[in-house]
């Protein structure tokens, strides 16, 4: 369907989240709006097997999912996967937004689109795979970065 | 539960986690609030002796829905875990060390799997696990197998909350009582969907919820023989379990409120009982031809799917429909079946061995009650095919 990732990498965080909200206001029903969610789940980038082991697994159990990032020239890439296509496509939502981005942009990163968006629901802390945690987890990385960044400057 | 969900009138196919509530309990509950809430077991004014009075009639009427022989053999908890716990770290005190061995089965929910394991490992006992065989069911050859003097208690779910598999728990219980070694049944699902009676049964403890059994949250059973309780030390302590306290010396109170320290949650107490005489007044044999015909309706209408397979079909079964649908991961099932208004359960429903032995992250759930009707089946039937297209 698309090829996000490509897309999307020039953009700020907060225009690649206007950019989503758009995407998902073209949907009235539930129906188009997980069915693109689950077409996002088919084009997340994906990692590398080596990186599906539990530390890079988001504890919960709903579905796994293994978020791994990496430093390239400042900015995060983050890659990820999932047994399950929903939160595939959910980490996909994330990772459109917070890849390629400063680390500073990540942590300070506002995520009020989501409730925009209508996925309130997977907010939910009893959803443990919810965005909550992957959001955590990403932020976590941002935050490693962060503190690496500064102690090579210094 | 006459409420809409996405703009669809409420499905509930998740009662194996907890039972909607009859508007007898939940009156009852109020009632009790407004009229009669005090402490009981204490005080000597009118409203506690009311309060008391109500409390140990929900405990007779305990004792006689499920034939127990006495009434202080009814050890009121806060639900089938704290029960399990209970027997778990009394019984496990008094009678496991290095040389014992507690035998458990690979069906069980968590709650009837990690006290035993905690217990077992501070006695430095060894627990065993009745394996299943293909077809779900317990293997009992193997089990035969395994009891043997060391073993000093059996610890097994009457019906499985996770694939709904009916165990043979007569047999169980007669195998065991064979080696003399007490049955102690988890019968969180067994209560909801058949009638007990635990002398015919023979078991030596049985626990269960009140809110899986249409009463409310927070309130548990436990069933146990005199001679079993006599011998067990107090789990828990405080007030109430106590005859008399010195700082040399507690004597412990008598059964049942050797067990029962603090005030215990007298209002919900009371409202089981409601949830009792609502169901007798339908009859469990009714509620269990009904349930079974629908049951079996599910199974049915579900295997026309293409793509649907039934956990541990063939099982004699109660209650629950534990299904897949192609290679699609239960979690997003759930996600679109919800969407449809319709609650089931996803994931490994506290029961992540039995899911790591059939190699399955997990199942859909539907688990069935009396008030839910072949219509509502209709409805899941419908949803499936949609998970269908949609992960196609």
């Amino acid at each position: 369907m698309h090829n996000f990732a490509k897309n999307d990498w020039i953009m700020s965080i907060q225009e690649t989240a206007t950019k989503i909200v758009n995407e998902f206001s073209l949907f009235d029903d539930w129906m188009d709006k997980y069915n693109h969610i689950i077409e996002m789940g088919k084009t997340l980038p994906m990692i590398d097997e080596k990186y599906k082991t539990d530390q890079y697994l988001i504890s919960g159990c709903q579905s796994r999912v293994w978020v791994s990032a990496e430093l390239a020239e400042g900015k995060v890439i983050f890659k990820a996967d999932s047994d399950a296509v929903i939160t595939k496509g959910i980490v996909n939502l994330l990772i459109r937004v917070f890849s390629n981005q400063a680390p500073e942009e990540i942590i300070d990163a506002d995520m009020s689109f989501i409730d925009e968006i209508g996925l309130k629901e997977h907010l939910s802390p009893t959803r443990s795979n919810g965005l909550v945690s992957m959001i955590k987890q990403m932020k976590l990385y941002a935050v490693v970065f962060k503190t690496k960044m500064k102690e090579q400057q210094a | 539960m006459h409420q809409q969900v996405y703009g669809k009138p409420l499905v509930y196919f998740d009662n194996a986690a907890t039972s909607q509530k009859p508007e007898a309990v939940i009156n009852q509950i109020a009632e009790y609030y407004r009229t009669i809430n005090s402490n009981v077991h204490r005080g000597v004014h009118y409203m506690s002796q009311q309060a008391t009075d109500a409390f140990e009639g929900s405990r007779k009427r305990i004792q006689e829905y499920i034939n127990a022989a006495n009434h202080h053999e009814i050890i009121i908890t806060k639900g089938a875990t704290d029960s399990i716990n209970l027997v778990a770290n009394s019984f496990g005190r008094k009678f496991l060390d290095e040389n014992a061995e507690v035998i458990i089965s690979s069906l069980e929910h968590h709650a009837n799997i990690v006290p035993w394991q905690v217990i077992c490992e501070k006695q430095k006992a060894k627990l065993r696990v009745i394996p299943v065989t293909e077809a779900g069911t317990l293997d009992l050859k193997a089990f035969e197998q395994m009891i043997n003097d060391k073993t000093k208690i059996v610890a097994v779910g009457h019906i499985s909350n996770a694939l709904g598999v009916v165990n043979p728990i007569k047999k169980i219980i007669a195998i065991a009582h064979q080696h003399n070694v007490p049955v102690m049944v988890d019968g969180a699902q067994g209560i909801v969907h058949d009638s007990i009676d635990v002398q015919a049964m023979g078991c030596d403890f049985y626990c269960f919820s009140s809110h899986k059994f249409y009463g409310p949250m927070g309130v548990g059973v436990l069933y146990g023989k005199e001679k079993w309780l006599e011998e067990m030390p107090p789990y828990q302590t405080g007030g109430e379990m106590i005859k008399s306290v010195t700082f040399e010396k507690t004597t412990y109170n008598e059964l049942p409120f050797k067990f029962e320290t603090g005030t215990p949650n007298v209002a919900d107490v009371i409202g089981f009982k409601s949830a009792i005489d609502y169901i007798d007044g339908i009859g469990m044999e009714s509620i269990k031809a009904y349930e079974d015909e629908i049951l079996d309706y599910g199974i049915k209408k579900l295997k026309a799917i293409d793509g649907v397979k039934i956990l541990a079909d063939g099982a004699p079964k109660a209650g629950v429909i534990s299904f897949l649908i192609d290679d699609i991961h239960p979690y997003d099932a759930g996600t679109i079946i919800d969407k449809f208004g319709i609650a089931v359960r996803t994931g490994n429903h506290c029961a992540q061995p039995i899911m790591d032995l059939l190699c399955i992250p997990g199942s859909i759930r539907a688990s069935l009650a009396f008030y839910n009707t072949k219509d509502e089946i209709d409805r899941l039937a419908e949803a499936i095919i949609t998970v269908k297209e949609m992960f196609a």
